[in-house]
């Protein structure tokens, strides 16, 4: 193979000694992400296992896949629908128009290709200025660039409303990847989502273009509240009342962040995670259990004055950023527990954090990303204790 | 102490910084930076309560019975920040509302109380009182630069004067409003630590694990 002599020509320029020893991470970054990586364990103990960490970050950029089609096909659905009473405008109608494609609502492909001249740029933004943040570190720090940085970029492009100015795209992912994972070392030893970091970040910065009534569909003079803000002010059979549905909010054909709309298609990818064992299914039981059983909770009590008391679980399930936290960010292995029991402890305390800052706060109607971030903070807390619970049940067995 | 007068009060700026090396008033730190107005009073505030309470307890040092020595330090620095108190509200009223419990506060500031127990106590007045200037302009230089990232990107302005146009008062700027919030001065401290180390890696400290090496074969 060509590309193989290639590789093996100019790597002995990268290696110790070579010339351009200071970017072996570059090379090494380009030949594992083509080739499998060569790097075999030296030192005991030995683990065998035929998946490695560019097969883990490899699945879970393929189970967004769902998510991504619908999202793209929704942003677009929901642009061309408010186009059709608003009129046209902006450079991407310009183009669809100038291809021939056209704004037709009922078109799909139209609409999903409208869907994508959103997407692109974020995405494109997303991994550009990542990418040089990663490289830069990994020359720096002399460590690998990582295929996680692929799952970050495209989870944080997923959680962007479509209309995110591109600047902010790249200052929130700088500041997920720098401060929510590289100050601690890189890849696997981040206690925090990098990609919620930057959300978060964004979310507290620039409040304005991450929340409220007029970001989701970017049309001129389009005002459309996420289900999650109108369960929030006029309460959740208000969804209904306005023409949605239930089922509209499962299959995504909703307000909302580009990929995290579609709760079906959102779940398509997680049984994809769960049969290859990816994602911990102790996680997302715990996750579930918790809003269920919080979300009863607050049922059951009732409120007069805060219509959010009364939304059922399989609304929340539905609504705002749950489902895809749940799947993509609740798993993710490094910032969630490391032991069974914690990982069952660590889910419910998201699923209980989640209902409780969507409904007894006032302040935020979403509470997937904060509920999570709080979640990743105390996972080490969470393995602490049931690592010492061990300890004093075995001692106990030895007297 | 072999440290000359000159090195009392250089030392703390960026060797010995009560903020960056000793990671100490970090509370007040994040709660007046937002604007560099109520930074730069607090700085002075700081400066003077510990420049003389340093110098007042040195003199006071050799009659002060070691049992109760915290109580009578706490007793000089308290009526040294009522005075303060006093003087800012007849004085800049407004200040001293934005500034509101935390010109109280400046009692309970680590950096104060440190200076007094670990310098006041063992040298002359005139050394101390040195030593609580370079300290308080330590905590002031830090506080400075953290009120300047923190007004400039949060509201566009410099001492209330505006430098980037926000886009509500028809500008270009976008103000970051995470850094209005206390949190953000989080970040930037710690970035500033970042900086100050990577810069003089003899601040760096010794880590607390030990990563175990096995030997390849």
């Amino acid at each position: 193979m060509g590309l193989r002599n290639f590789f093996d020509r100019i790597e002995p320029n990268f290696l110790k000694g070579g010339k351009w020893e200071r970017y072996f991470p570059m090379y090494e970054m380009v030949e594992s992400f083509i080739y499998t990586p060569k790097t075999v364990t030296t030192a005991a103990p030995h683990a065998r296992s035929y998946v490695d960490m560019k097969r883990i970050m490899t699945y879970v950029v393929l189970a967004t896949i769902p998510a991504i089609l619908i999202g793209l096909w929704n942003t677009g659905y929901q642009v061309n629908t408010a186009m059709e009473t608003l009129g046209a405008s902006g450079w991407r109608a310009s183009l669809l128009e100038g291809l021939g494609i056209g704004l037709n609502a009922a078109n799909p492909f139209a609409n999903f290709m409208h869907g994508l001249l959103y997407f692109l740029p974020i995405y494109i933004t997303t991994l550009v200025v990542g990418g040089i943040w990663e490289v830069l570190f990994a020359t720096v720090r002399r460590h690998e660039v990582n295929e996680g940085f692929l799952v970050t970029s495209m989870l944080f492009a997923l959680i962007m409303p479509p209309d995110a100015p591109l600047w902010q795209v790249a200052l929130g992912i700088s500041f997920g990847v720098v401060i929510g994972k590289e100050v601690f070392g890189g890849t696997g030893k981040n206690f925090l989502n990098p990609a919620l970091t930057g959300r978060a970040f964004l979310y507290f910065a620039y409040p304005a273009n991450m929340s409220g009534e007029t970001i989701w569909t970017p049309v001129d003079g389009f005002s459309g509240a996420t289900n999650l803000a109108v369960a929030a002010s006029d309460g959740y059979q208000e969804i209904i009342v306005r023409g949605g549905s239930w089922m509209d909010s499962f299959l995504g054909f909703v307000q909302g962040s580009i990929g995290e709309t579609s709760t079906l298609a959102i779940f398509i990818g997680l049984a994809f995670l769960l049969i290859t064992k990816i994602a911990n299914w102790r996680l997302v039981v715990g996750c579930l259990a918790g809003m269920i059983a919080f979300s009863s909770l607050l049922n059951f009590i009732g409120s007069d004055t805060n219509p959010m008391f009364n939304v059922p679980w399989y609304w929340h399930l539905v609504m705002g950023g749950y489902a895809f936290g749940l799947v993509f960010m609740v798993t993710e292995p490094v910032s969630a527990s490391h032991t069974n029991m914690g990982r069952f402890i660590y889910g419910a305390l998201i699923g209980f954090m989640v209902v409780m800052i969507r409904v007894i706060n006032p302040a935020f109607p979403e509470g997937m990303m904060l509920a999570i971030l709080f979640g990743n903070v105390f996972a080490p807390l969470i393995d602490h204790f049931v690592v010492q619970a061990n300890i004093r049940r075995r001692a106990r067995r030895n007297v | 102490m072999a440290q000359t007068r000159r090195e009392m009060l250089i030392d703390p700026l960026v060797d010995n910084n009560p903020i960056t090396l000793q990671v100490l008033g970090i509370c007040s730190a994040l709660a007046v930076t937002s604007s560099l107005q109520v930074a730069f009073v607090m700085a002075l505030a700081v400066t003077f309560v510990t420049a003389f309470s340093s110098m007042f307890i040195s003199m006071l040092r050799n009659h002060i019975p070691g049992s109760i020595r915290i109580i009578v330090q706490m007793v000089v620095i308290a009526s040294l920040v009522i005075v303060v108190d006093q003087f800012l509200k007849a004085y800049a009223f407004q200040i001293s509302k934005t500034l509101s419990v935390f010109v109280g506060l400046i009692i309970t500031n680590c950096i104060v109380m440190g200076r007094a127990e670990a310098f006041a106590m063992k040298n002359t007045p005139v050394a101390s009182f040195i030593d609580g200037i370079g300290n308080g302009l330590g905590y002031g230089l830090i506080l400075m630069l953290v009120g300047v990232i923190r007004e400039l990107f949060g509201s566009g302005s410099l001492f209330g004067i505006t430098i980037f146009e926000t886009v509500n008062n028809g500008g270009w700027y976008v103000p970051n409003g995470l850094l209005l919030l206390p949190p953000s001065a989080f970040f930037i401290i710690g970035l500033i630590i970042w900086g100050f180390r990577s810069w003089k890696p003899a601040q760096v400290e010794e880590r607390e694990y030990k990563i175990q090496t096995v030997e390849g074969h």
